[in-house]
C-alpha cells in the first residue's frame, strides 16, 4: 500500500477534554504528530499571558492543533464523504493542513511576532517547505504535498473548499478554540452546539455552507466567539501581562543595541536582535527558554530590565485606566513628561493599547469587503447569507467594537518618595 | 504613544488623500514591505494582502474624529475616500516626523490604479518565491482577474523602481 493510503494496525485515540477522543487511523497523521516541529508546540501556550488571569489556561497549541484535525476528520468522514461537492482525494491534504495550521507560532506568539516583526504564518510555510522533519514526512507522499499542505494552511490552494474547512468565518479551527478556551478557562461562555453545526455543514463549490435548519446552533457559535474576545481573549489584566512581555523584549533588544554587558547572554535572541536568523534559532525558542531568561534578567544590573521581569514572573502587573485617544491625547503627552521628570521611562512605563473585534461580516454588494460571509443553505438549494436571515446575526453585523486601555506601574506611583507620583496618578484617574 | 495610529494619519495626510479602502490597503501594504514602520498585521484574502487591523484603525481614526470617511456612488461599486480633518492635522503635531523617503514612496502609489495595486502587492506577498512561481500564485489567487503578461512585466518594473525609496536602500 502506498504511504499516502497508509492506515495504522491499530486506531490510535488521544484523550481529549473536548472532543473526549481524538482518533488516528492515518500512518502520516501519525508520524507527523511524532516530529519534532510538532512535538515543539506542546512547549507553547496556546493563550499566551491569558493564564495569569484565569489559572487554568495553561492548555498548548498541539491540543488544539489535535483539537481541529479531529474537527475536519469529522467533517469529511461522517459529513462530506462520498458527496459530490467533496474530492475525497483531498481528505490526506486536508486533514495535513488542519494539523499543522499553527506550526508556525512562536512563544508568546502574537507579543514576540510584535517586538520582532515576524509573521508565523510565513514560519509555518517555512518549516512545512524547509529541511524539517515534518517535511522529509510529508515528501514521502509525494514530492509536491509540502507545498500543497502550505498552499491550504496560506489559502492560496485551488480547492476553496479545502481551505474554508480551516479558514472562514464558520471554520474548525474557530471551532476548536473557543471549546477548548472555554473549558480552560472555566468560562461559561464559549459554549454552543457543535454537534449540531456538524450534523448541518454542507460542501458548496468554493465554501462550507450551513443547512437552514441549522441557523440558530450557529446564532449561538457568533455569540459565544464575541462573547469570549471581550471577557477572554482582550481581558485588561491579561493585556497587562502581554504589554509587560513585550517591553522585557524590546528592553533587551535595546541593551543588546547599546552594547550592554549582560550578565547572563541572550544567546538564543541574538540572532533576532540583529535579524539574522533562520529557521534552526526560530525553532529552539519556546516559552520555556523564554521563562528561563526572565528568571535570569531578574538579576540583571539594569534596573528596567529587571524590573519588568520580576513583574511578569510573579505578577506584578500594570494598572489600567480607561482612556479616550480623541479626547486624551494631549494628555499622553503631558503624562509622557511627568513620568521622565519623576525618573519614570515612559517607554517602559507608560503604554496605551488598544483592544478591537468584528464580530461577524458579510459581503454587501458593491462594497470593497474582505470577509467571506456564512451561507445558508435553503430547502429549494439556493444559498441565501446568514444576516439575511438572522435577526440576531444581522443586529451585530459590521458592528466593530473598540476599546483603548492606558497601562502604568500603580504601585511605584502610590509609593511615597516622589511629590510628582500623586499628581500623575490624579491625571491617569481622571480626578 | 498612538505611533501607530499617527502613523495612518499621516500617511493619508501625505498623500492628500485615500481614495478607495482596498487602494489604501495595498498602498501601506506596499509600504510596509518597503519596510517603512507601519505595524498592521496582513494576512492573504479574496482581494490579496488584507489587514483587519488596518480596517479597524482606519474605522477608529474615524470616529476619534481624526479622519473623515466620504463615499460616493460609482454606479456598480461604492468608492469610500478618507482625509484627515482639523483635528487629525493636530493630532499630528503630537507625533514623531515621518521617514523622509516615505513620500516619495508614496508618490509612486498614488499615481497608480487600485487593481495594479492589487497586483504589485499580492506579488510581493509571494515575494520568497521565485519570479516564475510568484507569477503562478497570482494566477492561481487571483483567477478571475487575468492579469496579463504585460501587466506582470510592468508589476515587476514598478517593484524593482521603489526598491529604490525603500527604507534600506
Amino acid at each position: 500500500m502506498d504511504y499516502k493510503n497508509e492506515k495504522l494496525f491499530e486506531e490510535k485515540v488521544f484523550k481529549d477534554p473536548v472532543h473526549r477522543y481524538i482518533h488516528v487511523r492515518d500512518k502520516v497523521i501519525w508520524d507527523v504528530i511524532g516530529t519534532r516541529e510538532f512535538q515543539r508546540l506542546r512547549r507553547i501556550r496556546q493563550l499566551g499571558t491569558t493564564y495569569l488571569v484565569f489559572h487554568g489556561a495553561e492548555h498548548s497549541r498541539f491540543q488544539h492543533s489535535l483539537g481541529v484535525y479531529e474537527i475536519v476528520r469529522r467533517i469529511i468522514d461522517d459529513g462530506f464523504s462520498g458527496r459530490a461537492e467533496w474530492n475525497d482525494e483531498e481528505r490526506l491534504l486536508t486533514l495535513c493542513a488542519a494539523l499543522l495550521h499553527d506550526l508556525g507560532h512562536g512563544p508568546f506568539s502574537h507579543a514576540f511576532e510584535k517586538v520582532f516583526t515576524l509573521d508565523h504564518e510565513k514560519f509555518t510555510q517555512a518549516i512545512l517547505t524547509g529541511d524539517t522533519e515534518v517535511n522529509e514526512v510529508l515528501r514521502r507522499v509525494s514530492p509536491d504535498f509540502p507545498q500543497q499542505v502550505a498552499d491550504v494552511i496560506g489559502k492560496t490552494y485551488p480547492d476553496k473548499l479545502a481551505v474554508s474547512l480551516i479558514s472562514s468565518q464558520i471554520d474548525a479551527d474557530r471551532m476548536d478554540y473557543l471549546q477548548r478556551d472555554a473549558y480552560y478557562t472555566g468560562v461559561s461562555y464559549g459554549h454552543f452546539d457543535m454537534e449540531r453545526i456538524l450534523r448541518v455543514m454542507r460542501p458548496a463549490e468554493e465554501q462550507v455552507v450551513i443547512k437552514f435548519s441549522g441557523m440558530h446552533a450557529v446564532e449561538d457559535y457568533i455569540m459565544s466567539r464575541y462573547q469570549m474576545y471581550w471577557q477572554v481573549y482582550f481581558h485588561p489584566v491579561s493585556r497587562s501581562a502581554e504589554v509587560i512581555l513585550i517591553k522585557i523584549l524590546h528592553r533587551a533588544k535595546h541593551l543588546h543595541t547599546a552594547g550592554y554587558p549582560f550578565k547572563y547572554e541572550p544567546v538564543h535572541f541574538k540572532s533576532f536582535f540583529d535579524r539574522t536568523f533562520g529557521l534552526e534559532e526560530y525553532l529552539s525558542l519556546d516559552e520555556g527558554v523564554l521563562m528561563t531568561y526572565f528568571q535570569w534578567w531578574r538579576k540583571e544590573e539594569d534596573a528596567i530590565l529587571a524590573d519588568l521581569c520580576d513583574r511578569f514572573l510573579n505578577r506584578r502587573l500594570f494598572q489600567y485606566a480607561e482612556f479616550d485617544p480623541a479626547k486624551e491625547y494631549r494628555k499622553i503627552g503631558e503624562l509622557e513628561r511627568l513620568f521622565k521628570e519623576a525618573g519614570l521611562d515612559p517607554e517602559y512605563y507608560l503604554v496605551t493599547d488598544s483592544s478591537s473585534d468584528l464580530p461577524y461580516d458579510f459581503y454587501r454588494p458593491g462594497e470593497e469587503n474582505e470577509r467571506v460571509p456564512i451561507y445558508l443553505q435553503m430547502s429549494n438549494g439556493e444559498l441565501s447569507e446568514l444576516s439575511r436571515s438572522s435577526e440576531i446575526v444581522d443586529a451585530i453585523s459590521g458592528k466593530r467594537r473598540t476599546d483603548h486601555k492606558i497601562y502604568f506601574p500603580e504601585d511605584v506611583l502610590e509609593s511615597e518618595g516622589n511629590p510628582l507620583y500623586e499628581k500623575i496618578l490624579q491625571m491617569l484617574r481622571g480626578e | 504613544m498612538l505611533q501607530e495610529h499617527a502613523r495612518i494619519v499621516q500617511f493619508i495626510a501625505m498623500a492628500g488623500e485615500a481614495r478607495g479602502r482596498k487602494k489604501l490597503q495595498k498602498m501601506i501594504y506596499i509600504a510596509k514591505k518597503m519596510d517603512f514602520p507601519f505595524a498592521e498585521k496582513y494576512e492573504l484574502h479574496m482581494y490579496g494582502p488584507y489587514s483587519e487591523e488596518l480596517t479597524l484603525r482606519v474605522e477608529e481614526l474615524c470616529e476619534m474624529g481624526f479622519l473623515k470617511e466620504s463615499c460616493t456612488d460609482k454606479g456598480s461599486y461604492v468608492q469610500y475616500s478618507y482625509n484627515v480633518t482639523e483635528e487629525g492635522g493636530r493630532f499630528l503635531e503630537t507625533a514623531a516626523a515621518p521617514h523622509e523617503k516615505l513620500a516619495d514612496c508614496i508618490d509612486r502609489l498614488n499615481g497608480k490604479s487600485s487593481r495594479f495595486l492589487e497586483l504589485v502587492s499580492t506579488l510581493l506577498y509571494f515575494d520568497y518565491l521565485p519570479k516564475d512561481e510568484q507569477i503562478e500564485k497570482v494566477r492561481i489567487v487571483k483567477n478571475k482577474l487575468n492579469f496579463t503578461d504585460d501587466e506582470m512585466q510592468d508589476a515587476f518594473e514598478f517593484i524593482a523602481e521603489l526598491q529604490a525609496c525603500s527604507v534600506v536602500a
